[in-house]
């Protein structure tokens, strides 16, 4: 027996090494690990690396600041003037956008849209990553003694980095969206079409779950849908670079952060997004008989009867005027679409597209005018701008609102080229209770017409 | 504390005898540890650097020197153990990938240090080469059997890694000769 062991004492040492390992491994995969949970071992070593780490690191970027910020200060004027040409021309596009953010708001408010925001984030110093080929995670600077916790976003101000793994009491660690066990939810900015980002060994992100019969463009921008709650909605995350035919039904796309993440060295962590309403203190004033008139459910109205008795024809304002097809099912548009809107800009005729879609109605910015209303959308502008001689003729759809509606003077490029269509004066509406027939379905009304304007 | 010669019988060096050497107890601790700290600290800055396995290097180099399959087996099972430490989320990187993989290669280098002559240049840089790949396969093994992970296997990928390893581990070596005690 002695001679045995004395032969094979390597053999047995290693494995018996061996065995101890794997028996170590299959309680880890028996037990796994939920997010953000650590073991204790992993926190001790971790503990103990952090605060050499921080040391180099902040070491390093002293002498790096001090370097750049006393010394080596060749350039600044030039770009000093660089900076200031870009400031002039962002404050060109910031009028010009803030109109588009004005109106996008107003809409959101009448939605009661909640918008994700950003409110608050630490800044954290990248002092670590995993040193292998097979994790790409990175340890910052900040844990649980700065209010880092599990699942929160890491983004830099180019796009994101990924999100909170585990936590330590000084650093913390970080899973970047090229990980192999990365997935963030994401969507394509331009076509809205939504999928999954995934890493890979190699370092790339593939955009996975889109349709081979979606037309996806290269360098189209890649955004966050939000729909992984970590990411807030709307967040650059890469750009498209290829697009090929992959296995199955999905295309293989290949995207490229925004963000350096093979250099990154400064992040913020987002420690709180709130849902919040958009601001509109800055907006034209909405009333609240407006807002509630959309919130609250609809009273079908009974229909106004002329002289003779017959139901009285509905004003293009109306919604009976655009649910002809009688698919409207209770929509009607918004008076911002209709009456509210901004009179001091021409209203397009597909502005009533967003206000209209949450009424479950059909709406589509592409139909044509006057026929297309019939598709049940809501007050759609050509049919207002064409006039409402056409339209009275379809007295089956819905009337649900109630309230006066003002139009304003507009010009239709899409209206149909008869007179009509042309310029609209300003005129008040009349409660639509008077202006349009019944919405009742047991009450016989003129048969729908889908007829276009004449 | 100092070099001892040992006459091996199934030495395939031309020497008649192959030398052991010994370290002190300082370098045993802070060359794996400061190997691990470059490797986890130095991809901040430099993209491509973990393509280069340094703890990889040092188990070869303890291991090779001593000469001793268990010290070996047991170094390369510390240093992969420290490497895992901080290799990655616990969901997907538990305890015991690298120890297993270090731990097979600390044993295998010093069972080849007994027979082959590592000290010249060229033994090394073949050394390095093969036990990189080899690093690799018994990595890609226990991920992929042993967890069921979905691992990528890359032949170019792996032989280049490889080259660049046994490049720099010429370079790495050369400067931890100066450890070994005579």
């Amino acid at each position: 027996m002695d001679t045995f062991l004395g032969r094979y004492k390597n053999l047995i040492v290693l494995a018996a090494v061996l065995f101890a390992q794997i028996i170590g491994l299959a309680i880890q995969v028996r037990r796994p690990a939920q997010s953000g949970e650590t073991r204790l071992i992993r926190l001790w070593a971790v503990s103990a690396v952090t605060p050499v780490e921080k040391t180099v690191v902040h070491a390093q970027k002293w002498v790096y600041d001090a370097w750049t910020s006393y010394f080596y200060l060749r350039g600044v004027r030039r770009e000093n003037r660089e900076l200031r040409a870009e400031i002039e021309r962002m404050k060109i596009d910031d009028a010009r956008l803030s109109e588009d953010a004005r109106m996008a708001r107003r809409v959101q408010t009448l939605l009661a849209f909640k918008e994700q925001y950003v409110e608050s984030t630490i800044a954290a110093q990248v002092i670590g990553t995993s040193g292998s080929e097979q994790s790409r995670v990175l340890y910052i600077d900040k844990g649980s003694r700065d209010g880092i916790r599990p699942d929160m976003a890491v983004i830099t101000p180019t796009g994101i980095v990924g999100k909170i793994m585990q936590v330590f009491p000084g650093s913390a660690q970080v899973l970047p969206i090229n990980d192999q066990f990365s997935g963030v939810g994401v969507a394509l900015k331009a076509t809205r079409l939504q999928g999954i980002l995934k890493g890979a060994q190699n370092g790339a992100a593939t955009l996975q779950y889109i349709m081979s019969d979606e037309k996806v463009e290269l360098g189209e921008e890649v955004i966050t849908s939000g729909g992984d709650r970590i990411f807030p909605k709307g967040l650059p995350v890469g750009r498209v670079v290829s697009v090929e035919p992959g296995k199955d039904l999905f295309l293989n796309i290949r995207v490229v952060p925004s963000a350096r993440l093979d250099q990154v060295e400064e992040v913020l962590v987002v420690t709180r997004i709130i849902d919040k309403e958009p601001d509109t203190k800055d907006l034209a004033p909405i009333r609240a008989a407006d807002i509630l008139a959309e919130r609250l459910p609809t009273v079908p109205t009974k229909p106004g009867t002329d002289a003779a008795g017959n139901p009285k024809p509905a004003d293009a304002n109306s919604g009976a005027a655009t649910s002809a097809g009688g698919t409207a099912a209770g929509t009607s548009a918004h008076p911002s679409a209709t009456g509210t809107a901004p009179a001091n800009k021409p209203v397009a005729g597909t502005t009533t597209t967003p206000v209209a879609k949450p009424a479950g109605a059909a709406t589509s910015p592409r139909v044509a005018p006057g026929t297309s209303t019939a598709g049940g959308t809501g007050a759609s502008k050509p049919a207002t701008a064409a006039g409402a001689k056409p339209l009275t003729t379809a007295g089956t759809g819905v009337t649900n609102s109630p309230k006066p509606k003002v139009v304003t003077p507009t010009t239709n490029a899409q209206a149909p080229p008869n007179g009509d269509a042309s310029t609209t004066p300003t005129r008040k509406a009349q409660p639509a209770s008077e202006q349009a027939p019944s919405t009742n379905p047991d009450q016989p009304a003129n048969p729908p017409t889908t007829e276009p304007p004449q | 504390m100092s070099t001892r010669v040992m006459p091996y019988r199934g030495s395939l060096t031309s020497r008649e005898q192959v030398a052991v050497y010994d370290f002190s107890w300082p370098a045993v601790i802070f060359i794996p540890l400061v190997a691990v700290l470059i490797q986890i600290f130095i991809p901040v800055r430099v993209r491509y650097f973990p393509i280069i396995d340094l703890p990889l290097m040092v188990t070869i180099f303890f291991a090779t020197a001593r000469r001793n399959p268990i010290s070996g087996c047991l170094t390369g099972c510390i240093i992969g153990l420290m490497q895992d430490l901080f290799a990655g989320p616990l969901q997907f990187h538990p305890l015991g990938m690298y120890g297993i993989a270090l731990t097979i290669i600390g044993y295998l280098a010093s069972s080849l240090g007994l027979k082959i002559d590592v000290e010249n240049p060229g033994s090394r840089f073949l050394i390095t080469y093969i036990f990189f790949v080899l690093h690799q396969g018994i990595y890609y093994g226990v991920a992929h059997g042993l967890l069921r992970q979905m691992q990528v296997w890359s032949w170019s990928h792996v032989a280049i890694s490889a080259l660049a390893n046994a490049v720099i581990g010429l370079f790495v070596f050369a400067f931890l000769d100066r450890f070994k005690q005579r």
